[in-house]
């Protein structure tokens, strides 16, 4: 400690120094001063962005709203854009909704063709000229309900479909109710495109249903903007803005950490899946589904026909095999053809013969991508079992760590090590589920075995920060700053290689073996 | 033991006996006033020209916020009818609105007879063969109407 201040000391002084004899030989212009000038810069520059955060390769910049934010960020964009084209806000939420929240192309049109966007957009009422009221008006008579009582109130936007409150209101309620609709709600009149107003719409329903309406709104917005996405995680009400564009996410993984905890791809919003990027994640997903299991059975308990491939079970009978689909005969033993075997029926005790060992070849060979497959999904799925485990280890822990505090008389701020020890295990496990499915769709090549190492090491940091988990709460008192030196190191693997996969990436240098459509 | 029968039911009813549509027929059933036993005539100059076709019905109980449930008895061939008689058209989905009624909707009905709309198909193999080859479609239209839409 001491020793390492005193560096610290030393550099500082000596950096003083340096600037010192620096504005005291600029005069002399030589190489070597020159130099020297140019590396305090950039080492001056360099240490200026060390405290700022810096990005890693693959991390993305994204924020996280509330719903209130996202209430605050339409009004906003209504307010102003009301203000601009000087309709009332009712009005101009409409024709935002209609035009998918793009400003830009809104006021382009609203310049080029005001008349025939206003009736594209269904505006339905001019607030500003006849405010939504009910009226009532002699001798009318419903047409949903045929009602003509006198006195009955009645509603219509400026279209002129009028009908009876009572209606209008049931109207309203199937909509938004039933069918969840909102931003697109027509008047109730035969053909008629004219939207309900927001307005319009408190004077008709009870506050409740316009609760309902304002969240249905919201959720379009949402869905509209193709930089906001709603959490994914069950009852979570936030949503993420990522500028993160479709068309890169071949050369990005954009994982995003919602205020709920939950961390989720921007792209797919599926579970965080780096390094893995969303084609492939797609891909290997839909070949699980079909494949694993299956594969798995076929693998333990089937055979080829030497000559059609088919997929033979043999579930009884002797060694004599007849194909039912080619109808080769062969022998189940060495898979060579039957005819070589003589009189010795049912019992192979050849050894060797050519057609046998090249039978058994061709079947290697259709066996090996079988056998490649497995081996990454066994890994990914132990992963994903594991990190399924370590849930379990987490609350677990938390009773270690009361445990702890009560054997040890350590403070509560002291037992956090463990959590951040299981936190960190779960987060490396799903990394590295991800990563056998990414290495399982990457060529062979240089970058590959660099890929396999980085994975190889984090993989070895994890397991052994697993395993002092399954030591005893006494033990494990002894071994805080071990363990809190395996977690750092598990999640500096992690990060380097993430940054790596990620650098890569961005780069389009990885080679797959299928296309990244 | 029901609701009464709505105001809007009633009326509508009542009009359609009092001031008939051409061409089409609407009769509730005695135990039941919301289900009706509907004749359609195939329009002129189609090729259901000629045909009855009988339709059933049904008022449900949110009717007119939702459409009727309407259905063909008759066999028909035509891309936007199936096999059980089941019709593809918009006013009696996504374009519904409660200011329809059960005389419009059976005008429609009887003006799809007049266009079909092999784009939008419900029956595929009927719009196939009508995109294909349509004046074998329409010769099946015309024999299917003359073998299950002639009045008994």
């Amino acid at each position: 400690m001491d020793s390492d201040d005193e560096g610290g000391f030393n550099s500082a002084a000596s950096s003083i120094e340096l600037d010192e004899e620096m504005s005291s030989s600029v005069d002399f212009d030589s190489d070597v001063e020159l130099d020297d000038y140019q590396e305090d810069e950039t080492a001056f520059e360099a240490t200026a962005k060390d405290l700022a955060p810096r990005r890693k390769a693959y991390e993305v910049e994204y924020r996280v709203y509330s719903p209130k934010d996202i209430q605050a960020q339409q009004d906003d964009q209504v307010a102003e854009v009301a203000n601009l084209l000087e309709q009332p806000p009712e009005a101009t939420a409409i024709l935002l909704r209609h035009v998918r929240w793009n400003k830009e192309r809104l006021i382009e049109q609203y310049m080029d063709a005001q008349e025939e966007l206003l009736d594209k957009a269904g505006l339905g009422q001019d607030i500003s000229k006849n405010p939504p009221r009910l009226q009532v008006i002699d001798g009318f008579c419903c047409d949903i309900c045929c009602e003509d009582t006198p006195g009955l109130e009645s509603f219509a936007m400026n279209c002129g479909h009028r009908f009876c409150v009572d209606c209008y209101r049931q109207y309203l309620v199937q909509k938004i109710k039933g069918e969840g609709e909102a931003a697109r709600i027509k008047c109730p009149g035969d053909g008629c495109n004219k939207i309900i107003d927001a307005k319009s719409l408190d004077l008709l329903v009870p506050t409740e249903l316009t609760e309902r309406y304002n969240e249905l709104l919201m959720r379009t917005y949402v869905d509209d903007k193709e930089n906001l996405k709603w959490c994914p995680a069950p009852n979570c009400v936030y949503a993420v803005e990522c500028g993160v564009k479709k068309r890169d996410l071949n050369k990005i993984v954009p994982s995003v950490h919602c205020d709920c905890k939950h961390a989720f791809c921007f792209g797919c919003t599926l579970a965080d899946h780096q390094p893995c990027p969303c084609v492939l994640v797609k891909k290997w997903l839909k070949k699980c589904e079909d494949d694993s299991e299956t594969a798995n059975w076929i693998s333990a308990n089937t055979k080829e026909c030497p000559k059609c491939h088919s997929t033979i079970e043999k579930n009884g009978g002797c060694n004599h095999m007849t194909c039912r689909k080619c109808k080769n005969e062969f022998c189940w033993m060495c898979m060579g053809v039957w005819s070589e075997h003589g009189t010795s029926w049912y019992n192979c005790n050849r050894f060797e013969e050519k057609s046998g060992s090249d039978a058994r070849d061709a079947q290697a060979k259709s066996r090996q991508s079988l056998e490649r497959y497995l081996h990454y999904y066994n890994r990914y799925a132990n992963h994903e079992q594991s990190a399924k485990l370590d849930k379990d280890i987490f609350h677990k822990t938390e009773k270690k760590m009361t445990l702890l505090q009560s054997s040890s008389g350590m403070s509560w701020i002291e037992v956090q090590f463990l959590e951040a020890a299981s936190q960190a295990l779960q987060q490396c496990r799903q990394t590295l589920k991800w990563t056998y499915a990414f290495a399982y769709y990457l060529a062979r090549n240089n970058q590959t075995a660099i890929f396999e190492d980085n994975q190889k090491d984090l993989e070895m940091a994890v397991e052994n920060l697993s395993e002092m988990f399954e030591k005893s709460t006494d033990q494990l008192a002894g071994l805080k700053v071990e363990m809190m030196d395996k977690t750092t190191y598990c999640m500096r693997r992690r990060v380097i290689l993430l940054d790596d996969t990620a650098k890569n990436l961005k780069e389009q240098t990885w080679e797959f073996i299928v296309d990244m459509v | 033991m029901t609701a009464p029968l709505p105001k809007r039911i009633i009326k509508e009813t009542e009009r359609l006996q009092s001031e008939p549509v051409p061409g089409i027929s609407a009769q509730p059933h005695d135990d039941n006033a919301r289900y009706f036993d509907v004749m359609v005539e195939g329009p002129g100059g189609s090729c259901y020209e000629g045909g009855i076709f009988n339709l059933e019905l049904f008022l449900p109980d949110d009717y007119p916020m939702c459409p009727p449930r309407i259905r063909f008895l008759t066999r028909i061939y035509h891309p936007n009818i199936d096999r059980l008689g089941r019709i593809c058209l918009d006013v009696l989905k996504n374009n519904w609105s409660p200011a329809l009624q059960i005389r419009t909707i059976l005008l429609s009905i009887q003006a799809l007879l007049g266009a079909p709309n092999p784009e939008d198909p419900l029956n595929e193999a009927v719009a196939k063969q009508w995109k294909e080859n349509q004046p074998e479609a329409i010769r099946t239209a015309r024999e299917w109407t003359k073998l299950y839409a002639q009045k008994k």
